[in-house]
């Protein structure tokens, strides 16, 4: 039986409880708090969305907004504000939802974050400010904290659906050059932080399109292209040159921006693309992909739409996709999308480790994704033309904790089984990109190959910054839009530093 | 957007175009790659290898075969057309040195990616024996060129019909029988002939360097849809290659992968053709009631 509430239906019943709202005694007391239910997100129809790859999370109504809003105890020591990687004054903007003022919200949450309206819907809120509120713990469910994400995403399209979104300040031109390297997360919040100061910027892009992981990776049911769109013709319209078809150290050698195109500073923000395979039997049979290749030919070369798209995509009847973080939960929606009869998510933890966003999660589930916990691939098996027919899995147990404070899976000796697929996607993570590595004599990485920099973002070598997964590996967008920030702060600190030496010399 | 400077027919349905590119032209090397995508909203990103390149008019040139979808919509641009994306130099250069005597092997089009070693291997001092193998003398590629570079040139078409019949493992297996075997072979060409040229240097111990041209995505390192088996471990083309070691390069397992979209691709090849034909009729008849006016 299809229980989906729509999303009319959830904005009726918030408006009829405001009304109810309105004739208490103001303000609310918080035990009248508590009693506001928590809004649910409204969302496609599962049964429908399962064959389009329209947004599926649709966003609160400002009825629901301004309900969830009340739900708020303005707690005086804000712990969601400690929770959140940028510190965004969490309280004030939702004070300002509650008022009924959205633009004063958003600028609050401006003052901190850059892409809320990216961070609103791919943010694990539930691990970050959303999981110390006062409000979950006084219900002992973090699932009934204040949806704070929820609340951001709403402030960031109501602004946009305004069209009120207005291009920054940009001072007065320095004549320095910054050139940015990668187009994700990390490099958009440092390409706006460094121009807003008037130097120039380039964003260099190896792929035909900017936006990185958010077009590349994530899909458009979770994160529509127009709204990365938006973020990058902000950037444009900031005068940020963004050249596409350029891979540094190929295109051109890092050193070379320093030292012959006359860049005054580099950031390098070119994320973890370099996918982990498990090295198991059968890996390279035809029909395993990383979730990296699968979600690009869906995502950014548009498989999806197979009347249009001449990228092709696997005809997958049967589907296994390892792991559990956002990643694997995307693959398998969108192989439910392209088609697949049965869609498989294995898992060698359990539920509560498993890294993806509650939401994510449930939503795969009510798309009809079965979940295998508990299990591990141990072998693919192929056919004479090299095809999958099936993966030969282990069952695990819970073991002590590891090092990640997870609790360590450990394998079920002759708990073998075969499962029937023909598809076996793996998404279990990334490891940092080595081209640029490769090519730059001097840059100093750790064993990982992740970029070493100091508490400034600064790498080994002068004048070189990074940030986002190439230093963290796989991490996330919030957490890149960080290091994008401090890495940024330090950049416009050494070009001004440079500007000033004069006039410190006459100190 | 990359200019097409020229266009030239090498034989049925093989081209030339020398495409501007002034970045790509200054740092490519040979054996590396470009990627290039037609149409940006819903083109497919193909890997192609870089025949020559001419810094000075800031152009590479590229050599393709029509024979899927992508090649033959390419193919069907003339000169003064751009093409929407092209990126590069992708995979890592060819370790050129001084060797010795090198027998450099291509089949078909692989003479294309050839060519630019032959062209490092001749300017890096070496003794040069150059095979050259097609199914028939039509579909024989740049000829002269090597045989200005080459100190030795052996040309084989599986039909007689230019030079010696027959593979081009035959030639191979004899000069590594000589006195003084060369002291390394490159072999490009189709996945089944660098197999062989790999099979017939083993027992001699002559290293075997292979060019392999894969199903790729991005090109640097993001996707690993071109991942190869090479002596029993996972190597990605677009960055660990797209040069290994013909000796430990699981071929067959990189032929089946290269089928993986075969379903799909035939479909496509044959709705592009279709499509280009309606295109050249709607044109013919446009041009004959052009002239009845």
């Amino acid at each position: 039986m299809n229980n989906h509430t729509t999303q009319e239906e959830l904005t009726a019943l918030a408006r009829s409880r405001l009304e109810e709202i309105a004739g208490m005694p103001q303000p609310l007391k918080a035990k009248d708090r508590l009693q506001i239910p928590s809004q649910e997100m409204p969302s496609q129809d599962p049964v429908e969305r399962r064959g389009n790859v329209r947004e599926v999370a649709l966003g609160y109504s400002p009825e629901q907004a301004r309900l969830e809003a009340l739900r708020c105890f303005q707690c005086k020591n804000a712990p969601c504000v400690a929770g959140c990687p940028v510190r965004i004054d969490i309280p004030a903007f939702i004070k300002s939802i509650a008022q009924n003022d959205f633009q004063k919200a958003s600028d609050i949450i401006k003052r901190n974050s850059l892409l809320p309206a990216v961070c609103g819907r791919v943010c694990p809120q539930e691990t970050q400010c959303q999981a110390p509120c006062t409000v979950g713990k006084s219900l002992k469910d973090v699932g009934r904290a204040v949806s704070i994400g929820r609340l951001e995403r709403f402030v960031a399209d109501w602004e946009r659906e305004q069209g009120k979104i207005e291009t920054p300040q940009v001072k007065e031109k320095t004549g320095k050059k910054v050139a940015v390297i990668g187009s994700g997360p990390a490099s958009i919040t440092v390409a706006a932080d460094v121009r807003r100061e008037g130097h120039s910027v380039t964003m260099f892009e190896a792929f035909h399109k900017p936006g990185g992981v958010l077009v590349y990776g994530i899909p458009e049911f979770r994160l529509p292209k127009k709204i990365v769109q938006q973020e990058i013709d902000t950037l444009k319209a900031m005068g940020v040159e963004v050249r596409t078809n350029f891979v540094v150290g190929r295109t051109r050698h890092l050193k070379d921006l320093l030292e012959k195109d006359g860049f005054d500073a580099v950031f390098v923000g070119s994320g973890a693309g370099l996918p982990k395979f498990m090295n198991i039997e059968g890996e390279n049979l035809v029909g395993v992909f990383s979730a990296n290749e699968y979600l690009t030919r869906a995502n950014l070369m548009k498989a999806y739409d197979q009347e249009h798209a001449q990228t092709p995509i696997f005809k997958s009847r049967k589907v296994a996709v390892l792991g559990g973080g956002n990643v694997a939960m995307d693959a398998a929606r969108m192989a439910v999308r392209l088609g697949a009869k049965e869609v498989n998510l294995v898992y060698r933890r359990t539920e509560v480790e498993m890294p993806a966003r509650v939401e994510e999660v449930a939503h795969a589930k009510e798309e009809g994704v079965i979940f295998h916990v508990l299990q591990n691939a141990k072998r693919i098996l192929g056919n004479e033309q090299g095809l999958v027919t099936g993966m030969e899995c282990l069952k695990y147990k819970l073991g002590e904790p590891d090092e990640s404070g997870r609790r360590r899976p450990v394998e079920i000796p002759g708990s073998e089984f075969i499962m029937e697929v023909d598809t076996v996607i793996v998404a279990i993570g990334n490891e940092s990109n080595p081209l640029i590595k490769q090519t730059t004599e001097g840059l100093e990485t750790n064993k990982w190959g992740n970029i070493i920099v100091d508490e400034s973002g600064k790498t080994s070598l002068d004048r070189v910054y990074a940030g986002g997964d190439i230093v963290l590996g796989a991490a996330t967008v919030i957490l890149a839009m960080g290091e994008g920030r401090r890495a940024a702060a330090a950049i416009n600190k050494l070009l001004a530093d440079g500007n000033s030496e004069t006039s410190n010399a006459q100190r | 957007m990359n200019k097409i400077i020229s266009k030239k027919q090498l034989s049925g349905d093989v081209f030339m175009m020398r495409i501007k590119a002034p970045l790509i032209s200054s740092e490519r090397r040979p054996g590396q790659f470009v990627i290039l995508q037609i149409d940006g909203n819903y083109g497919e990103r193909i890997p192609l290898t870089i025949a020559d390149a001419d810094p000075k008019e800031g152009s590479i040139t590229i050599i393709f075969q029509a024979v899927g979808a992508t090649t033959s919509r390419l193919a069907a641009f003339s000169e003064g057309d751009s093409i929407e994306n092209l990126v590069g130099p992708l995979g890592r250069p060819t370790h050129i040195e001084k060797f010795g005597t090198v027998v450099c092997v291509g089949g078909g089009i692989g003479v294309a990616p050839l060519y630019p070693i032959v062209q490092g291997m001749k300017q890096a001092g070496n003794r040069l024996i150059v095979i050259m193998g097609a199914r028939t003398k039509s579909l024989l590629i740049l000829e002269n060129e090597m045989r200005s570079l080459a100190d030795e040139l052996i040309i084989c078409t599986d039909d007689g019909s230019y030079e010696r019949k027959g593979l081009v493992t035959l030639p191979l297996k004899e000069i590594c029988e000589r006195e003084r075997k060369p002291d390394l072979a490159v072999a490009i060409g189709p996945p089944v002939m660098m197999k062989f040229c790999a099979e017939t240097t083993r027992p001699f111990k002559v290293p075997t360097m292979v060019s392999l041209n894969t199903i790729m995505v991005d090109g640097t390192g993001m996707c690993g849809g071109c991942r190869v088996t090479v002596g029993g471990k996972t190597k990605f083309v677009c960055v660990d290659g797209p040069e290994f070691d013909g000796h430990l390069v699981d071929f067959d397992n990189m032929m089946k992968r290269l089928k993986a979209y075969k379903a799909q691709e035939d479909k496509a090849r044959e709705e592009c053709k279709l499509e280009m034909e309606i295109a050249k009729k709607t044109q013919r008849k446009l041009s004959t009631s052009n002239v009845q006016r």
